[in-house]
This record gives structure tokens, C-alpha cells and sequence, in this order.
């Protein structure tokens, strides 16, 4: 890394005037945000200045184990971060265990594919590379596992009566839920065909652009942007698919009847 | 299911012996006790029962849409000897709210042609194929549920208050629509709040009252509500 402007305190503290500038806004005009606002700013600077001290001491020690350990630990939090946001959560273990294992599954089959493949790094688990690389993929499949999971379960529930109608008519489980099983791929899938389509128009991607903040030609973060974007395609696709078809098998079962009883009470929001 | 209009004949021959075309022993839900009953080949045997008292899940679990426990045949065959779907062409379940998932009536049915007849027979217009489902009025839905349910060629069909949003002449079209079939050897389960449509198409009856079944005696008294 040959140009790049170094950061120092001062000038971080003096870029938070904007901050402080939004939580003045929420008090002017009553949004009762400022709180939440100055909470948040709080949190991202720890939680990012914890990351940097984990990975300056990854990227110190070059050790398959400790790097395994850390990407166990970011599927495990995703996982967390995607049953948060159901509205309907499966019962029991499935709630966690099933967004989790899509996204390990897929998030691992993703990652290891470009470090072995295209990116080579030597060693190939070197973290400098399969960290970064598995959290951007990480973080879109987080996206797509959870919407893909809360649009399945919202559906079935709202659309119960036509998938039983043709279960009663003699349809396997397969056939009776596939407008449903459309619907929660088609919501999943969704943003990732949009941010590929705007990107470089109307979006500049944080990865592109950092690489260019940090010296890199444009030229070069352009084919890392690429990468990224196909990578982030595979593994959103790969987890929105294992889970959305985990928890439609959850959500049926042998002998093709729906069982909605494997779901727990609707939250609000 | 035309394989099994075919078979109907063969059908009749196996239900002139004692046994009971379709036959409930000990069936139980989380929510119903124990349920017995047996109903012959050609028979309707009326439920009723206060609302809320566990018909639709009698009818639900005779169906398998709901777990349940205990032997349920059909001409002596138990259910867990075929699959979920086998089962349920067999044995039809009409619920009191037909559910539909594709936008157009027509879609909901795989041979309209075959349809049409039966459709006519039930007072609905023809064009109704080509009628989005949400112009459907209540009665109507029920009475193309109906005849979805016919089409498959079920042995045994339970009815959850088939005819409760219907005017008299469309009650009476599906109580003729449903004689016709069962002189043909249907059995049917016919779920009722109305005594008097009870004695009419049914030969005897059973009572649901907190999730426990009863069968009554001679023909179908007054209950009281």
C-alpha cells in the first residue's frame, strides 16, 4: 500500500460535528432521534475500533485456527443478526440453526471458491483476505437469508387457506407451496439483482471506493468490485435457496401436511 | 382420477361385505379426544354440534391436514399404508372457507370441460372461468370448492357446512348434486347447524360437543344450541 492519507484523532472528532449536527435537527423538530442517534455513533466506534484491534492481531499472526475461530464467530453473530429480524421466528433451535447453517454453508462454499480459485493468496487462508472477502459476502447473504426466511413464513401464514386447498385436492407439499417458495426466492434475490444494477451509477461501492482512498487504480478496484459483486450473487443465492427450502421442509411435513404449529407467535415489527 | 373413476365398479363389489367404507377408530388431535365412527360406501352421516365445539377438526384430522393419532381406514386400508396426498384424493375434504391461489377461477381447475356440467348443475355461469376469484361471492366459492373436490374422485367426501351461504334453490342443487353422487357409492360426512337439513340428507348423526364425538341414536334429534 504506497498513498494513502493517514487518519489522526483530531480530525475523526472534527468529522463528528455531523453527527452531532443531526442529533441538533432531531431536537429542533421534535424526532425524539438524538438520543438513538449519539447511542449509535457511540457503538460504531467501538464496535469498528474493536474489529481493527482483532484484526491487526489476526493479520499479525497468520493462523488458520484463529481465523477459523473469527469467521465461526461473524456466521454465528449474521445468524443471530437474520433471526432478529423475522417476524415469525421457526420454534425451537431452527431459528437460529437454520439461518446460521444456510449462511455457513453458503457463505464458506462462496469465500473458499475465490481464495482457491481467483484470488490465491499464499497462504490461502491468509485473514488479510478471507475475512474481509467472507464479510462483504456475509453481510448481503445476511440480507437475503432473512428476507428470503420472513417473506416464506409471512406468506404461508397469510396464504394458508390456498396452500391447504391444494393439499386437499392431493397436491404434495412440493406442489401446494411452490407460489409461496416463488415469492420468498423472488424477495431474497431481488436486492442483489438491483445493487448490481446500480452500481457505478448510482452507487460507488464502499469496497471500490476504499480501495481507491487507499491507493489502489481505479482500474484494479474496478475488477475487485466485479469479483465482489459475483461472489456476493453466488452466496446470496446459495443461502436464500438452502434456507428458504430448510425451512419449507421445516414448515411441511411427511405425510404433506402444512404445520404452522412450528412457528412461533408474530412480533411486532 | 380418471384411473379411479374407472375403478369405482370393483369398489362397489368390496362394499357389498360389512365393511364400513371409511372407518375412525380412536382418532385423536391435541384438541379432540378419542373419536370413533364408520361410515358405509353410499352413506351421509350428519355432524353438528355447538360452534367451536372441534367438527372442522374432526373433519381436519379425518382428512390428515392435522397431526393426529389412531387407525382411520378406508375399505379396511389404513391410511398410514399411503401418502398424505393418496389419501386426500380419496378422501375430500370441502372446508367452510375454500381457500384459492391463483388469481382466475379457471385455474383452480385442471379439466373445466369436465367441470362445466357439474358447474351448471350448481347454478354457476359458465363464464365464471374466467372471473377473478375476489368477484366470487361467498355461496359461489363454496359451491366450486365443491366441485373441485368432485373432480378429483374422492371416495369419501367431508362437507364443513357446504351450503351455509346459500340461497334455498342453491341448497337444494347441491343436496341433489350430493344424492346423485352417493347413489354412485359415496360416502359423505356432512358437517351442520341446520336440523332440518340434517334429517334430509342424512341417515344418521353424530354430535361434536368440546372436542368429543357422540353418535345418536335412530334418527337426527333436536339439539339444543
Amino acid at each position: 500500500m504506497s498513498s494513502y492519507i493517514a487518519l489522526n484523532y483530531w480530525e475523526l472528532a472534527g468529522a463528528s460535528i455531523f453527527v452531532l449536527i443531526d442529533a441538533g435537527l432531531s431536537i429542533a423538530f421534535g424526532l425524539g432521534m438524538h438520543r438513538s442517534f449519539l447511542f449509535a455513533a457511540v457503538r460504531m466506534v467501538v464496535q469498528l475500533a474493536l474489529v481493527g484491534l482483532v484484526l491487526t492481531t489476526l493479520f499479525s499472526t497468520v493462523s488458520p485456527l484463529r481465523t477459523g475461530l473469527a469467521a465461526f464467530g461473524m456466521v454465528v453473530f449474521a445468524g443471530h443478526e437474520a433471526a432478529q429480524r423475522q417476524g415469525r421466528r421457526l420454534a425451537g433451535w431452527w431459528a437460529y440453526g437454520l439461518g446460521t447453517g444456510s449462511m455457513m454453508i453458503a457463505s464458506a462454499m462462496v469465500t473458499l471458491f475465490a481464495l482457491v480459485t481467483v484470488l490465491r493468496p499464499n497462504p490461502w487462508y491468509d485473514p488479510r483476505y478471507a475475512i474481509p472477502l467472507l464479510g462483504m459476502i456475509l453481510g448481503n447473504c445476511m440480507t437475503g437469508v432473512g428476507l428470503g426466511l420472513d417473506t416464506l413464513t409471512t406468506s404461508l401464514v397469510n396464504r394458508r387457506a390456498g396452500v391447504e386447498a391444494q393439499l386437499m385436492l392431493g397436491a404434495s407439499r412440493q406442489v401446494a407451496a411452490a407460489p409461496v417458495m416463488r415469492e420468498a426466492l423472488r424477495s431474497a434475490l431481488m436486492p442483489v439483482i438491483n445493487s448490481m444494477a446500480a452500481t457505478g451509477v448510482v452507487s460507488l461501492p464502499g469496497m471500490m471506493t476504499g480501495q481507491i482512498l487507499g491507493g489502489v487504480p481505479p482500474a484494479e478496484a474496478v475488477k475487485y468490485q466485479i469479483l465482489v459483486m459475483f461472489l456476493i450473487a453466488g452466496g446470496t443465492g446459495l443461502g436464500a435457496v438452502t434456507a428458504v427450502l430448510g425451512g419449507l421442509y421445516r414448515l411441511t411435513d411427511a405425510r404433506h401436511r402444512l404445520r404452522l404449529d412450528r412457528l412461533t407467535a408474530a412480533r411486532a415489527g | 382420477m380418471t384411473t379411479q373413476a374407472a375403478a369405482l365398479p370393483a369398489e362397489r363389489a368390496h362394499v357389498q361385505t360389512d365393511e364400513p367404507l371409511l372407518s375412525v377408530r380412536d382418532l385423536r388431535t391435541a384438541i379432540l379426544t378419542p373419536a370413533s365412527l364408520s361410515l358405509s360406501a353410499g352413506e351421509c352421516v350428519a355432524i353438528r354440534g355447538p360452534s367451536g365445539s372441534g367438527k372442522t377438526l374432526l373433519l381436519r384430522a379425518i382428512a390428515d391436514l392435522d397431526p393426529g393419532e389412531g387407525l382411520v381406514c378406508l375399505a379396511g386400508r389404513d391410511r398410514t399404508t399411503m401418502s398424505g396426498p393418496e389419501w386426500r384424493r380419496q378422501v375430500g375434504y370441502v372446508p367452510a372457507e375454500p381457500g384459492w391461489w391463483a388469481d382466475t377461477v379457471g385455474e383452480h381447475f385442471t379439466d373445466w370441460a369436465a367441470a362445466s356440467p357439474t358447474v351448471r348443475d350448481l347454478r354457476i355461469l359458465e363464464d365464471a372461468r374466467a372471473w377473478p376469484v375476489t368477484r366470487l361471492s361467498t355461496g359461489e366459492r363454496l359451491r366450486l370448492a365443491l366441485v373441485r373436490a368432485l373432480l378429483v374422485g374422492p371416495k369419501v367426501l367431508l362437507l364443513d357446512e357446504p351450503t351455509a351461504a346459500l340461497d334455498p334453490a342453491s341448497v337444494a342443487a347441491v343436496e341433489t348434486l350430493i344424492a346423485a353422487r352417493r347413489r354412485a357409492g359415496l360416502g359423505v360426512l356432512w358437517v351442520t347447524h341446520d336440523e332440518r337439513q340434517a334429517a334430509r340428507v342424512a341417515e344418521r348423526c353424530l354430535t361434536v360437543r368440546g372436542g368429543q364425538v357422540r353418535e345418536e341414536d335412530g334418527a337426527c334429534p333436536a339439539i339444543s344450541r
